[in-house]
């Protein structure tokens, strides 16, 4: 299936910042994480269709998927 | 040498230091101020007339190495929200007036031969001398000039042409460690310098140091307080990006206020990013990371260049970018920075001054993203003191007074900053119920809401909504009156490590037991102190509520409105 994933500031050197990708149906996002190669413990914020999810969630077609670390400011 | 009160009464230009009064002596920063601002003004006063006072206050850390302490309170009644108000920047200024011993500056009265006037300290003396030459120039100007006179060993605050026209967006600015400028942005301060004609004040802390009652405990407090720090991973994303890495969190969070709050996401958000700062920055030769204040090891200030790589604009903020960026539908960070820069050299609050430009172009003033026309009316309508450039630089609120525009967001009469309360509700609570009109800082809920800081709550629905915003509204008082940078409470909501760290840095400056216990309450007295002043000055609950529209109107892309009763906003209070 295919799934949009987006990536934001570090996480998006020698990697991308979207990209449309193929996963197989039940991908997790600690999965896509991991085949990312991202360490999980960078993980700030993960949302699917602009709603927070977990590690766990697992994606559906379509869905967009993104990925920060950990941000703040203010 | 014990911490001393500098009075300035500018009506008759007399001027004297003062022991410190038994109550005040617990307090600083924005608890100072707001204190002093209780006790001495009228709450009924006009905010411009001579029984306002104008008070700065380093934090009760300032002065020392402490990482992270130099923030400056400013505080008064604010013209704009004719309430009470703290407003803190970075600088030297807190650093400078703590090693002088200053506790407090107070400057109350207003002259009546309509001159101006600088207000010169030391450790020992406070000097009113007549000021012709810099009236009518901009801080950039100020600060260079003022550089070069005193060898850049002084620090500088000072108002632009927006204090001293009086505008109610006016802010007042420091100069920071490199001549350039950091600003007590909001509520209108820089209109009450203004008012008591004075265009900037300089301190010269001489080999003055402050004094440390245990500086070993000191030195070990401030070890692990800025260890937690550094090891904190919000400390490396903000070096890097600054504040602005939030454009694209709030974006895909659907909480980023576009088109004069009409919309929850922007279409140009990538090109206003952080990740873009900093991609244009290292290309033109700027600085990605920078110190607001010496001390400071997070660094997420930057220097941002313009296209031949000439300094344009320093500490570039978020909360800026996305007021003339999403807001307006401004596209083009060179236009974004040249406002900014604009605004800075003015002493005009960027957040106040960009809303009320996006509510401008609402009530076709001007296109949406139309950033020349932007830079324009700020150049030359509220540079010049126009008529259509003092109803902008009063801020939001006078300009949809002035051109019947329903959709204003305000809360007592002070613009709505970045983040919309109907996608991220944990800031409506903050947004209404904070004495201080619609500000971020006074109850950060964005951390629990949409970062994952501090726990996690849904920043959809209400539940957990007005305890988040009451814990964090309690401790950022708290926080605000230590001289520390509120981007400690990062590191301080995750790490066990560095609120005990912080206490201890208190305690070891003054000698003192202080408990966390004695935190909090100090944060929850601050907080009734300014809402008692707020209501004798004639604010009330009604004040404490959002504009009508974020009731009414959903927002996309979550289509959702704040759906909080009075009654529930109201319960913010109960403690």
């Amino acid at each position: 299936m295919q799934l949009t994933v987006k990536l934001f500031a570090y996480f998006r050197d020698n990697r991308f910042a979207v990209e449309v990708r193929e996963y197989p149906s039940d991908t997790t996002v600690g999965e896509i994480i991991d085949q990312l190669e991202i360490d999980r413990d960078e993980i700030g914020i993960t949302m699917i269709n602009s709603r927070h999810c977990q590690f766990e969630t697992t994606v559906h077609e379509n869905d967009i998927l993104a990925i920060f670390p950990v941000i703040g400011g203010g | 040498m014990a911490d001393k009160i500098f009075r300035v009464n500018m009506s008759d230009l007399t001027t004297s230091i003062e022991a410190v009064p038994e109550a005040w002596m617990g307090h600083g920063g924005r608890g100072l101020t707001s204190t002093i601002v209780a006790a001495e003004v009228e709450p009924t006063c006009h905010p411009l007339g001579p029984n306002n006072k104008l008070v700065f206050a380093p934090g009760l850390l300032s002065g020392t190495v402490a990482a992270n302490s130099g923030r400056l309170s400013a505080g008064a009644k604010s013209p704009l929200t004719g309430g009470i108000k703290e407003s803190n920047a970075g600088g030297t200024g807190a650093q400078y007036l703590a090693r002088i011993g200053c506790k407090a500056l107070i400057i109350e009265g207003q002259p009546a031969d309509g001159k101006w006037y600088n207000i010169a300290l030391t450790s020992d003396s406070i000097t009113i001398t007549e000021e012709s030459e810099l009236v009518g120039k901009g801080n950039y100007e100020v600060a260079k000039t003022l550089s070069a006179r005193f060898d850049g060993k002084v620090a500088v605050i000072t108002v632009g042409q927006a204090g001293e026209m009086k505008m109610q967006a006016a802010n007042i600015s420091v100069m920071d460690p490199d001549g350039n400028l950091r600003s007590h942005g909001r509520g209108g301060l820089g209109a009450v310098m203004g008012s008591k004609k004075v265009k900037y004040i300089t301190v010269d802390p001489g080999d003055n140091k402050v004094e440390i009652a245990q500086p070993d405990e000191f030195k070990t407090a401030n070890r692990a307080f800025a260890k937690a720090l550094m090891a904190h991973p919000v400390t490396e994303t903000l070096a890097t990006y600054g504040t602005n890495a939030l454009i694209n969190v709030i974006n895909e969070a659907g909480g980023l206020p576009t088109k004069n709050f009409t919309l929850g996401q922007f279409e140009g958000h990538d090109k206003i990013s952080g990740e873009t700062m900093y991609d244009i920055i290292q290309e033109r030769g700027g600085k990605p990371k920078h110190n607001c204040h010496a001390g400071c090891v997070i660094q997420c200030s930057q220097v941002y260049n313009d296209k031949n790589k000439n300094y344009k604009t320093a500490g570039f903020e978020y909360e800026s970018i996305w007021a003339m960026g999403a807001d307006c539908c401004v596209e083009d960070l060179d236009d974004i920075a040249e406002a900014d820069y604009l605004m800075d050299d003015l002493g005009i609050d960027t957040i106040e001054t960009s809303v009320a430009i996006g509510v401008a172009m609402e009530a076709g003033i001007l296109e949406f993203g139309d950033g020349t026309g932007a830079c324009r009316i700020i150049r030359d309508e509220i540079g010049k003191g126009t008529a259509l450039g003092r109803i902008v630089g009063n801020g939001a609120g006078s300009v949809g007074a002035a051109f019947g525009v329903t959709r204003v967001p305000v809360v007592k009469n002070q613009a709505i900053p970045a983040y919309d309360p109907r996608a991220v509700k944990g800031m409506a609570i903050t947004y209404a119920t904070t004495p201080m009109g619609g500000d971020h800082t006074t109850g950060y809920a964005v951390t629990a809401n949409i970062l994952g800081v501090g726990g996690n709550v849904d920043p959809l629905a209400k539940d957990g909504q007005i305890e988040l915003s009451r814990n964090l509204q309690i401790a950022t008082a708290a926080i605000d009156s230590t001289g520390m940078c509120l981007f400690i409470a990062f590191t301080a909501l995750d790490d066990p490590e560095c609120l005990p760290a912080l206490i201890n840095l208190i305690n070891a400056r003054y000698g003192i037991n202080l408990t966390g216990d004695d935190v909090t309450n100090l944060g929850k007295s601050i907080l009734k102190t300014e809402r008692a002043f707020n209501q004798a000055a004639g604010l009330n609950n009604a004040d404490d509520r959002l504009p009508e529209f974020f009731y009414s109107e959903p927002l996309p892309p979550h289509n959702t409105v704040v759906d909080f009763t009075p009654e529930e906003i109201d319960s913010f209070w109960n403690f």
